[in-house]
C-alpha cells in the first residue's frame, strides 16, 4: 500500500500505483475539497500542490508521489486563512464554488513564486483553471488583493526584525 | 409524500433544547428534518401547536436557520432567502445560517406548487413568502418579550427589533432572541389570512434588503468544505461509472461481455439499466469497490449495441429538416398572432427576410452529473445536486419500482446548475445500481459521459421577415422558430402553454423572448417543433432557454431594419419602445435601460478607431410575465481576417429591486459572460447520432484570457424584484453581432459567431 505525506500527515492509501492521485485523496482519504472536473488536466478542478508545484492530481499517479510533499485545500492554512482564502472571502468570489479550490491552489503555487505579479502573468498563470460560472474577474481581483496583502505583511515584518 | 417518516418514533423532547419554529403548517414538522443527516430529531420535535414555518427555526442559542427550497447553484439563493428573511425578522445577519430543504412537498415553492429552481424566478416568487415568514417570527417574539417583561400586551408597539434583540427603551429592559426562545413563551400561531394580512417593510424601513451582506454559503467555498452530491461518503458504499452508448439517443444495449472486467479488482456487477423513462436507453453501469477500479472495469466492458433509428444523423442532418418545415402547410403552432403580417407585406415599402441559426450547445457545469442512491428498511435515499427535486424524486422512484412518497432527496450544493440539474439521469444508474449490489452506490459521470449525454441546448433555425412602410415604421413581423421542445419532453402538461390558434399546446420554452415589447401591429411568432431533432439530441434547459436564441434572431434583426432602412439600431430601438397597449410600462423600462447602457459606454459620442465599432441589444427576457430589462453595447474590434476581439460589453439592467447589490453584479457579469461564450466559443456537432465533442479541448468554454472589460449598471427604481441569473445571458450574442456589422459590414447570422463567417460576410 502506498504511503502519501499529505498536508503534513503520513497516510497510507489503499489504492494501486497508477491510480489517479485524485481519487486516492477523495475517495480513499475523503478530504472531498480537492474537485473531479474533466479528468483529462483540462480544467484545473483538482489541483494540488506537490513539492509546491501546481499539479493536477486526476493526471498524477499515486506511485508517482510516494515520499513527495502534498498540499490539498485542506493543508493550505491551518484555519482556511491563507491570504488567498481571505480575499477570496472579501472579493466574494465563488459562485458555485466547485472550481474554486483549484483556483486557490492554483493561484498560491504563483503567489510563492512572484509576490508581485502582473495581470498578464496572473492570466498566464491561471488559464488552465476553467471556472464556469465566470468569475474571472473577482478570481484575478482576488489575487491581486492576497499579493498586495502578503507584501505589506512581508514588509511589516521585516521593518520589525531587528537589523 | 414522506408520511413514512411518522413512523419514526421521536424521542420525547427535551423542551429546554427545544427549537422555535414560526410558520403556517403545524403537520409534518419533523418529516422535513428527519432525512437530514446531523438533524438532531428530539430537537427538530415541537410541541403540536407550536406551528411553526416550515422555512426557517430559531435554536436556543439564537441561530436562525433558514431552510432553503430552491437549489443552490451558485446563484447564493439559499443566502437571499435568509437576508429576505432577516430583513423583516430583525436578526443579525451573524447569527443566520442556511440548511438545504429535502424534497418534502412542504418545501414546495409558494408559487409554482413544487420544488423546480430556474427561470430566475426565486427571488421574485419567493420575496412576499420569506418577508411574511420573517415578520411573523418578528411578531411573534415580540408578544412572548412583551409579556416576558412585564409589560401590557400593548405596549408591544413600544418594543424595537433589532440585530436579534427586543428592547424596549423607555423602561431600558432588553432580550435576546436566544432568551426568547429559552423562556419558551413565543407560541403565537398564524393562519394563512393572518400571515397575508401583516403590513410589511416599506423599502424605506429596510435595513438588510438592499445591503450587500456577505454570502453565507462563501467560507466553505474557499476552504474545501462546501459539500457536493460528489461529496457524499456512506459507510460500505459502492462506485459506479456509467458506460453510455456512441449514439446520444435511441440505442439499445444487444449483449455485454464482463469477462475483462472480471479480471478488475474490487469489481462487483455490470448492470444494464432497465429505465421505462427511456431517458438512458443503452446504458451499462459498472459498479465496484473503489471509483478507480470502476472506471477500469468500464472500459474493460466490452458492449454490443443497435445504434437506433437516430445512428446516422448529423447536425446538417437536423439543420436540413428544420429549413424545411416553415414552408410546409400548417406548421407549428401559433404563440403570437397580432394582426395580419402576410397581408401587410404586401404594403409594405421594403421587406427585410433573414435566417438565424444557433448550435448545440452543452451545459458542462464543473461538477459532473452525479448521484448516490441507498435503499435503508422502506426508504430509498437518494444524495445530489438537483434543481428539481419534485420530479427527480420520482424518477427515481420509478427506477427502483416503489412509491415516490418513499423516496427521501438530500440536497447538496449544487457544483453548477445552468439548467442541466433540473434532469433526473443521474438517479436511473445509481438506484438501479445500489439495487443490483444491495450496497449504497455512488454514480459519477466521466467528463465525456457528461458532455456527450447532455440534455444540451437545441440547434435552432429561425426565419425572421420583417415589413417597414414608407415613413420606415415598422408595419411587420413573421418569425417561425424551429427547435426540439425542451419542456415537452418532461411530459407535464402544465408546463406547456396552449397555442394562440388553438392547434394544442406548445413548449413555449422554445419561444419566450418572440413575443417582446416592441410595437408592431402585425406580428406572428410560431413555435415549430423539430421532432427530428427533438428525438435525437433530447434537449434542455440552458441558462436562459429561449430567449438564448430569440433574441438572437429579434435583436439581430431589428439592426437589419435599422440598417436598411438607414437609422441608428438604438433610436430606432427606442422608437419601437413607445409602450402603446400591451407594452405599456414593460416597453418604457426596457427604452431607459437601453439608454443607460448608451450612456455607460459612450454610445455614439465619439468616433472609433478604423476596424471598431458598437452594437446594441435589449431584451424582456425571461418570459414576458416574468421579464427584467436589459440592455448591451458591445465594443468590438474585427480585424481583416474576419477575427473579432470583444474589447468591452457595458451592460444595464433593471431589476426593480435589489436586494443584494453585489450579487447582482456578479450574477449579471457571469451570465453575460455565458452570453459571450455561446456567442464565440462553444459549438457542439453531431455526427453519427452522437456528440462529437467530449471533453474542455473540444468544448471550449471562455477562460480567464478571453475575458474582457465589463461595466454592468443596476437599475433599482423600486418596483418588485426581477430574477438575474440569465438575463443577460440573452442580451451579448446579439449586441456583438451588430456591433459586427458597425465595424466591418459584415452580417453573421450563425452561432457561434466563427472568423470564417465575418470574412466570407466582409466580402459578399
Amino acid at each position: 500500500m502506498p504511503t502519501l505525506t499529505i498536508n503534513g500527515r503520513s497516510l497510507s492509501v489503499d489504492a494501486a500505483n497508477d491510480t489517479p492521485l485524485l481519487w486516492a485523496i477523495r475517495e480513499q482519504l475523503q478530504m472531498t475539497g480537492t474537485k473531479f472536473g474533466c479528468g483529462a488536466g483540462l480544467c484545473g478542478a483538482c489541483t494540488v500542490h506537490v513539492n509546491g508545484e501546481a499539479v493536477r492530481s486526476c493526471q498524477t499517479m499515486v506511485g508517482d508521489v510516494a515520499g513527495k510533499k502534498i498540499t490539498t485545500i485542506e493543508g493550505l492554512s491551518a484555519k482556511g486563512d491563507h491570504p488567498l482564502q481571505k480575499a477570496w472571502i472579501a472579493e466574494q468570489v465563488p459562485q458555485c464554488g466547485y472550481c474554486q479550490s483549484g483556483q486557490i491552489m492554483q493561484a498560491a503555487s504563483l503567489l510563492a513564486k512572484n509576490p508581485n505579479p502582473t495581470r498578464e502573468e496572473v492570466v498566464a498563470h491561471m488559464d488552465g483553471n476553467l471556472c464556469r460560472c465566470m468569475t474571472y474577474s473577482r478570481i484575478q481581483k482576488a489575487i491581486m488583493r492576497a499579493a498586495s496583502e502578503m507584501r505589506t505583511a512581508s514588509t511589516a515584518s521585516s521593518e520589525r526584525r531587528p537589523t | 409524500m414522506n408520511e413514512h417518516v411518522k413512523n419514526i418514533a421521536p424521542a420525547a423532547p427535551d423542551l429546554s433544547r427545544r427549537s422555535f419554529l414560526v410558520g403556517t403548517a403545524a403537520a409534518g414538522l419533523v418529516l422535513g428534518y428527519a432525512g437530514v443527516p446531523g438533524i438532531d430529531f428530539a430537537s427538530a420535535a415541537a410541541p403540536a401547536n407550536f406551528e411553526p414555518s416550515v422555512w426557517y427555526a430559531i435554536s436556543p442559542d439564537g441561530l436562525v436557520t433558514v431552510t432553503c427550497g430552491k437549489a443552490d447553484m451558485g446563484q447564493h439563493i439559499a443566502s437571499t432567502m435568509a437576508q429576505i428573511v432577516c430583513e423583516e425578522l430583525g436578526a443579525k445577519w451573524s447569527d443566520m445560517r442556511v440548511s438545504l430543504a429535502s424534497n418534502d412537498p412542504k418545501f414546495n415553492d409558494p408559487v409554482l406548487g413544487a420544488q423546480i429552481t430556474g427561470g430566475s424566478w426565486s427571488t421574485m416568487m419567493n420575496f412576499d413568502a420569506m418577508s411574511r415568514a420573517g415578520a411573523a417570527g418578528r411578531i411573534a417574539l415580540t408578544e412572548a418579550a412583551a409579556a416576558a417583561m412585564g409589560l401590557p400586551p400593548y405596549f408591544k408597539d413600544q418594543l424595537v427589533v433589532r440585530d436579534s434583540v427586543i428592547s424596549h427603551p423607555k423602561s431600558k429592559k432588553q432580550m435576546t432572541f436566544a432568551e426568547i426562545v429559552r423562556s419558551g413563551k413565543a407560541t403565537k400561531t398564524f393562519t394563512p389570512d393572518e400571515l397575508k394580512a401583516i403590513k410589511l417593510k416599506t423599502p424605506d424601513q429596510y435595513t438588510m434588503i438592499g445591503v450587500s451582506v456577505p454570502q453565507l454559503d462563501i467560507p466553505s467555498k474557499t476552504n474545501g468544505t462546501a459539500k457536493y452530491g460528489i461529496d457524499v461518503m456512506l459507510p460500505g458504499m459502492a462506485y459506479g461509472k456509467v458506460v453510455t452508448p456512441p449514439v446520444r439517443f435511441g440505442a439499445t444495449v444487444k449483449s455485454v461481455d464482463d469477462s475483462q472486467a472480471k479480471k478488475v479488482p474490487g469489481f462487483m456487477k455490470a448492470v444494464i439499466l432497465d429505465d421505462k423513462t427511456g431517458t438512458t436507453s443503452g446504458w451499462v453501469v459498472a459498479v465496484a469497490n473503489t471509483y478507480a477500479n470502476a472506471r477500469k472495469a468500464a472500459d474493460a466492458l466490452k458492449i454490443a449495441y443497435d445504434g437506433g433509428p437516430n445512428a446516422k444523423l448529423s447536425s446538417q442532418s437536423l439543420l436540413d429538416e428544420a429549413k424545411r418545415l416553415p414552408g410546409l402547410e400548417d406548421s407549428g403552432q401559433f404563440f403570437v398572432k397580432d394582426g395580419d403580417p402576410n397581408a401587410a407585406f404586401g404594403t409594405a415599402a421594403k421587406v427585410v427576410e433573414a435566417e438565424y441559426t444557433t448550435s448545440i450547445n452543452i451545459h458542462a457545469p464543473l461538477e459532473p452529473m452525479n448521484a448516490t442512491a441507498e435503499f435503508k428498511g422502506d426508504i430509498l435515499h437518494i444524495y445530489s445536486g438537483n434543481q428539481f427535486a419534485t420530479r427527480s424524486g420520482a424518477i427515481a422512484a420509478g427506477a427502483a419500482g416503489i412509491d415516490p412518497k418513499f423516496v427521501v432527496m438530500h440536497q447538496h450544493w449544487l457544483g453548477g446548475g445552468f439548467g442541466r440539474r433540473l434532469d433526473a439521469d443521474m438517479m436511473i444508474p445509481a438506484v438501479q445500481a445500489a439495487k443490483a449490489v444491495g450496497k449504497p452506490v455512488k454514480v459519477i459521470y466521466s467528463r465525456e459521459n457528461d458532455m456527450t449525454m447532455d440534455f444540451s441546448r437545441p440547434l435552432t433555425y429561425q426565419k425572421v421577415k420583417a415589413g417597414v412602410d414608407a415613413d420606415g415604421k415598422l408595419i411587420a413581423l413573421s418569425h417561425d422558430v424551429v427547435s426540439a421542445w425542451p419542456t415537452a419532453r418532461w411530459g407535464i402538461p402544465d408546463f406547456l402553454t396552449p397555442s394562440v390558434d388553438k392547434k394544442g399546446p406548445l413548449d413555449s420554452f422554445t419561444v419566450n423572448g418572440a413575443d417582446f415589447f416592441y410595437t408592431v401591429p402585425n406580428h406572428y411568432v410560431r413555435a415549430i417543433k423539430n421532432e427530428l431533432a427533438h428525438n435525437a439530441t433530447p434537449s434542455g434547459q440552458l441558462r436562459s432557454v429561449a430567449p438564448g436564441w430569440t433574441f438572437w434572431a429579434v435583436e439581430s434583426m431589428i439592426d437589419e431594419i435599422a440598417a436598411a432602412t438607414g437609422k441608428d439600431s438604438a433610436l430606432f430601438r427606442i422608437s419601437l419602445l413607445d409602450g402603446a397597449g400591451k407594452n405599456d410600462g414593460g416597453a418604457q423600462r426596457l427604452r431607459n435601460t437601453l439608454l443607460a447602457a448608451m450612456g455607460l459606454s459612450g454610445y455614439g459620442t465619439r468616433p472609433l478607431p478604423k476596424g471598431e465599432g458598437m452594437g446594441v441589444a435589449c431584451v424582456s427576457s425571461q418570459e414576458r410575465a416574468s421579464a427584467s430589462w436589459t440592455a448591451c453595447v458591445a465594443h468590438v474590434a474585427v480585424a481583416p481576417s474576419g477575427a473579432v476581439t470583444v474589447k468591452k460589453l457595458t451592460v444595464a439592467t433593471d431589476v426593480g429591486t435589489q436586494v443584494h447589490p453585489d450579487n447582482i453584479r456578479a450574477q449579471v457579469e457571469g451570465a453575460a459572460l455565458w452570453g459571450l461564450s455561446l456567442a464565440m466559443y462553444e459549438k457542439a456537432t453531431l455526427k453519427d447520432g452522437g456528440i462529437e465533442q467530449t471533453n474542455f479541448d473540444s468544448y471550449t468554454p471562455l477562460r480567464m484570457s478571453q475575458t474582457p472589460e465589463i461595466a454592468v449598471a443596476v437599475i433599482a427604481n423600486g418596483e418588485k424584484a426581477t430574477g438575474v441569473g440569465e438575463p443577460a445571458v440573452t442580451v451579448v450574442a446579439p449586441a456583438i453581432g451588430n456591433a459586427i456589422f458597425n465595424a466591418s459590414g459584415a452580417r453573421v447570422r450563425a452561432l457561434p459567431i466563427t472568423a470564417e463567417a465575418v470574412k466570407a460576410s466582409m466580402k459578399a
